[in-house]
């Protein structure tokens, strides 16, 4: 093969050179896989009116020389790829990326694929290959992409990890999983994405709203899961990753496996499981904090380059237990814990998962169908399902700890559709439609009021995005997007509640009916939401520049909208406001990429200023028979954020390399003059690596990671009365914990056991020095230290 | 090819109509609700009793609980007291009592003065031979007016230190009920 490569190269080298006054021109480009951007080596470049030509190197280059100053037809053709026809006009150098359609060499190839191609050009987007999703298999999605500057979580205990994007979460982070936008509830700071991390084989975080194609309300950005990919050659092959980790005596096992066929069909199934126990703090267990989660997902399907449709399901299933100690009655408990510096409840070491504790469930069907029309575009149609079922056990009286206290339902349809048109690879165009409908169920066996209603829910979004390669330099994108939300809601008030509100004022026609203290109400609102966004790229030599314009809209959320009762884990009633509307977004970024030799730097900034920003904040204090407890209502303010992520790395080695991450963010509420809450500190990251590839491919790195203390936080410390003393006390929930450091050591090895199959061994250790420290996004900080030191071990096999 | 997309859209019309369901929700039968507590102290020499009474009508909602204590009570007078638990969501209402009975490992009632206005002593036991309130004594002495607080946490640590005899300060669990009532000695 390399050979034929050599003798082909060397014979285009010695091409006849056509003499005339312009023919010094040179054409230099890069040939492509189509889908993913991998380099294709061996592809032909060939002028069409002329014999000279050119072949591809394992970097995909090519050079043809000695053109002459006209209109050139080029044919670039591969042995295993769809021949294509293009145009060039070289009337100085010409520098091109060339896409081919690629078919069957694929698989000899995964190891020269460089970097994944992005799902945006113009947007602040980072992405996580499987090789570092893989480190965090007995951990989960919000964990891993925390790699990311920037990207953060907010945490309920150790397990249930939400990410954060610039300073923003739950609602206003969308999670794509497999093309499908996941609907599971993520209005609840407390409700960690139903994602396996084990069935990821790549992560895109894109910051802010400039992926409209996904969604128009992305306030914060998206995070865009791929599944594995698949090859369409006759082959079978899969991984098998085994994990143990020392603190939660946890272990995890993921495995996946896929069959392809040549015709091209192709199946592919991924199984997960993974179980902890109590986890350890450095000077105490952390009582009923073990998580059981087990995962499958299988898809099936054809892809022709023409056409082709696949099938996918998969079932995702969390057991998570809540630090017990975090279960508090009312103020006066929460007092004490805050006062007492540790847990209430610490016992020895468990599996068990008691209540309180979060059991839920996610079903995905999907199935899609694509086909090419030639010289025009692809079209894409999919249909997705959605399940999602969410149990939350609370410690009850009378026997009910099994009988959940929050029980929830969620069915979503969504039928989508796109038309790419991409024929003239200057100016792409995708149109897009798409139409959902959901249902929410709150079981009302759970002799509970209900959390947030049932409703219907309607969902209609257009979109036109527009690519335009201006020169070689010069990429611009537009788009602009229209959502329209209905939701149609029935919700019981209770009649006090209600007048309280002022709603009996503006909102009696909603009223259906009474039913003894409360009224059942009928409310239905809709929402039109334009957004939209504009980016721009510029290529120069070893450095690229990105800017960017989002403007996007949110519909209020279903908790923003209804949430009224006691919050246990925070003694607070929370309510919603049938008032809220939308929240808009405009959001400016700028992106600065340098890469040379050994050294590289990334730099994005950005500036999201949201009006009508909804936050929740406390207003007062009510009295039940079970204590005083601070009232928390949603409201809308407006609100700016502002921040800077940096990423620089560099090998002043062959086998030596530092890297620094990390990200400063500011958050005010513009409205009252007040800084925002639960905006994360600065944290950076440091990192010293050596790889040795000698030693069988032996890398070792130490972190250091460094949170300052956040100093700007709103002040909603409040002052209770505290019965058993006749006296007030203020009670402090807003003071950050102090700053923290901590050090992480990690190595691997890796064997070739045979030529197909390898085996990759890493140890890590975690908080190495054993720091007890307490996070501030952390919603269980008032009740206990974050993890001590662990050891974990992973075994992956490739076959 | 047109038969998967003919496929695809008929599912996708069967699964919305299917889950067209659009009966009206029933109201929750709200389980654990203790609207309703009421302690009565009877003189032990025999006597009008005095009743303590805290009401939430609208259960956690807006409105504050109503409380009412029946009378003064008397000095140098023991009193014999009780505590009656109730959920008047329900009609008729339902006894709360009976369970946190039935339940007397996991539940401990605290009784707290202020100004020494009376003393109060366990007069039940749970199925460890720990206190759990139920059933109590208060006793007075001089004149005057103070306040007695009385608070129900579930899953208590009732061996924690002083826990048993009566001082909430380690006793961890969650606040089920609490209320302050104003008392006085006359």
């Amino acid at each position: 093969m390399n050979k034929k490569i050599y003798w082909a190269l060397v014979l285009g080298l010695m091409v006849n050179v056509i003499v005339a006054q312009n023919c010094n021109r040179k054409f230099k480009g890069i040939v492509k896989d189509f889908h993913d951007g991998t380099p294709i080596l061996g592809a032909a470049i060939q002028v069409e009116t002329s014999k000279q030509y050119a072949i591809t190197d394992g970097k995909g280059n090519f050079t043809l020389k000695n053109l002459c100053a006209e209109k050139l037809w080029i044919v670039v053709s591969h042995v295993s790829c769809k021949t294509i026809r293009i145009q060039i006009d070289p009337k100085k150098d010409v520098f091109k990326e060339i896409r081919l359609e690629h078919h069957i060499e694929e698989l000899n190839e995964v190891k020269l694929r460089g970097e994944i191609d992005k799902k945006t050009k113009t947007s602040q987007e980072t992405i996580l290959k499987d090789n570092v999703l893989q480190r965090y298999s007995t951990l989960s999605l919000g964990d891993a992409i925390k790699e990311i500057p920037g990207v953060s979580s907010i945490n309920t205990g150790n397990t249930i990890v939400k990410p954060v994007i610039n300073g923003l979460h739950s609602s206003r982070v969308l999670i794509m999983t497999n093309n499908v936008r996941l609907q599971d509830q993520e209005w609840g700071i407390e409700h960690a994405p139903n994602i396996d991390i084990g069935a990821a084989g790549s992560v895109s975080v894109i910051k802010g709203a400039g992926a409209l194609e996904y969604g128009g309300d992305a306030i914060g950005g998206v995070v865009v899961v791929n599944p594995n990919r698949i090859y369409t050659k006759d082959t079978l092959y899969g991984r098998t990753i085994i994990s143990g980790r020392d603190n939660g005596r946890g272990y995890g096992l993921n495995t996946n496996l896929t069959k392809s066929w040549d015709s091209p069909w192709y199946f592919t199934t991924q199984i997960s499981h993974k179980r902890a126990g109590d986890f350890r703090a450095p000077d105490y267990n952390l009582t009923n904090t073990g998580i059981r989660s087990t995962s499958f997902s299988t898809s099936a399907g054809y892809r022709k380059f023409e056409y082709g449709f696949d099938v996918y399901f998969s079932h995702f299933k969390n057991e998570i237990g809540i630090l017990s100690a975090s279960h508090v009655g009312n103020v006066e408990d929460l007092v004490d814990a805050i006062n007492s510096q540790q847990p209430s409840t610490i016992e020895s070491f468990s599996y068990d998962i008691n209540a309180p504790k979060q059991e839920v469930s996610h079903q995905i069907f999907k199935s899609n169908y694509y086909q090419r029309f030639e010289s025009l575009g692809r079209l894409d149609i999919q249909y997705d399902f959605q399940s999602n079922s969410r149990k939350e056990f609370d410690i009850r009286r009378g026997n009910r700890s099994g009988i959940p206290a929050v029980d929830l339902e969620l069915i979503t349809h969504t039928l989508k559709s796109t038309f790419k048109l991409d024929s003239n690879s200057k100016a792409v165009y995708k149109l897009g439609l798409s139409a959902g409908y959901q249902n929410n169920f709150p079981n009302p066996d759970t002799g509970v009021r209900r959390l947030i209603p049932d409703y219907d829910k309607y969902d209609l979004g257009v979109f036109v995005l527009g690519d335009f390669k201006l020169n070689d330099d010069l990429v611009l994108d537009v788009g602009v997007r229209y959502d329209f939300n209905r939701i149609d809601a029935q919700k019981f008030y209770q009649i006090s509640r209600w007048q309280e509100r002022g709603y009996d004022q503006d909102f009696s026609e909603l009223i259906v009916r009474q039913e003894g203290i409360q009224y059942l109400t009928n409310p239905i609102f809709n929402f039109h939401n334009i957004s939209a966004s504009s980016g721009l790229l510029i290529k120069r030599e070893n450095s690229s520049y990105i800017f960017n314009y989002a403007l996007s809209s949110r519909a209020p959320n279903p908790a923003e909208l209804f949430s009224d009762g006691l919050h246990h884990s925070a003694a607070r009633i929370e309510l919603g406001d049938i008032r809220i509307d939308q929240e808009i977004s405009n959001r400016i970024s700028g992106s600065y990429n340098y890469q040379k030799n050994n050294f590289g730097l990334n730099i994005q900034a950005f500036f999201n200023h949201i009006n009508g920003f909804i936050y929740i904040e406390p207003i007062g204090v009510e009295t039940t028979t079970r204590g005083a407890f601070p009232v928390w209502e949603y409201k809308q303010i407006n609100a700016s954020l502002f921040g800077i992520d940096t990423d620089i790395n560099y090998n002043f080695h062959e086998q030596w390399s530092i890297q620094n991450k990390s990200s400063f963010i500011k958050g005010n509420d513009l409205t009252t003059n007040r800084p925002l809450i639960d905006i994360p500190s600065f944290r950076s990251v440091s990192i010293l690596r050596y790889s040795n590839p000698k030693w069988s491919g032996f890398n070792l790195e130490l972190q250091s990671e460094v949170v300052l203390r956040q100093n700007e936080f709103p002040n909603n410390n409040f002052n209770a009365f505290i019965l058993r003393t006749g006296q007030f006390i203020l009670v402090d929930v807003s003071t950050p914990p102090p700053a923290y450091h901590l050090l992480s050591l990690r190595g691997d090895v890796n064997f070739n056991i045979s030529k197909k199959n390898d085996l990759t061994v890493s140890l890590t250790v975690n908080n190495l020095l054993d720091t007890s420290y307490r996070e501030y996004l952390n919603r269980l900080r008032y009740f206990a230290d974050e993890l001590g030191r662990n050891f974990s071990i992973q075994f992956k096999f490739n076959y | 090819m047109k038969n998967f997309k003919l496929l695809g859209l008929l599912f996708v019309l069967t699964t919305v109509v299917v889950s067209c369901k659009n009966n009206d929700p029933a109201p929750v039968n709200e389980a654990e609700v203790i609207t309703t507590m009421t302690a009565t102290l009877t003189p032990n020499g025999g006597g009008a009793a005095i009743t303590l009474k805290t009401k939430d009508a609208d259960a956690g909602g807006p409105n504050a609980p109503v409380v009412t204590v029946s009378g003064p009570l008397a000095a140098n007078t023991v009193y014999n007291g009780t505590i009656e638990l109730l959920n008047e969501l329900k009609t008729p209402a339902e006894d709360i009592t009976a369970e946190v009975r039935k339940e007397n490992a996991e539940h401990q009632f605290f009784f707290q003065a202020t100004n020494n206005i009376v003393t109060v002593a366990y007069a039940d036991k749970d199925a460890n031979n720990l206190p759990v309130g139920l059933s109590f004594t208060v006793t007075t002495t001089t004149a005057g007016t103070g306040t007695l607080t009385i608070t129900l946490r579930h899953k208590p640590d009732k061996t924690a230190s002083g826990v048993s005899s009566g001082n909430i300060a380690n006793a961890g669990g969650s606040t089920d009920i609490t209320q302050t009532f104003n008392i006085t000695v006359q």
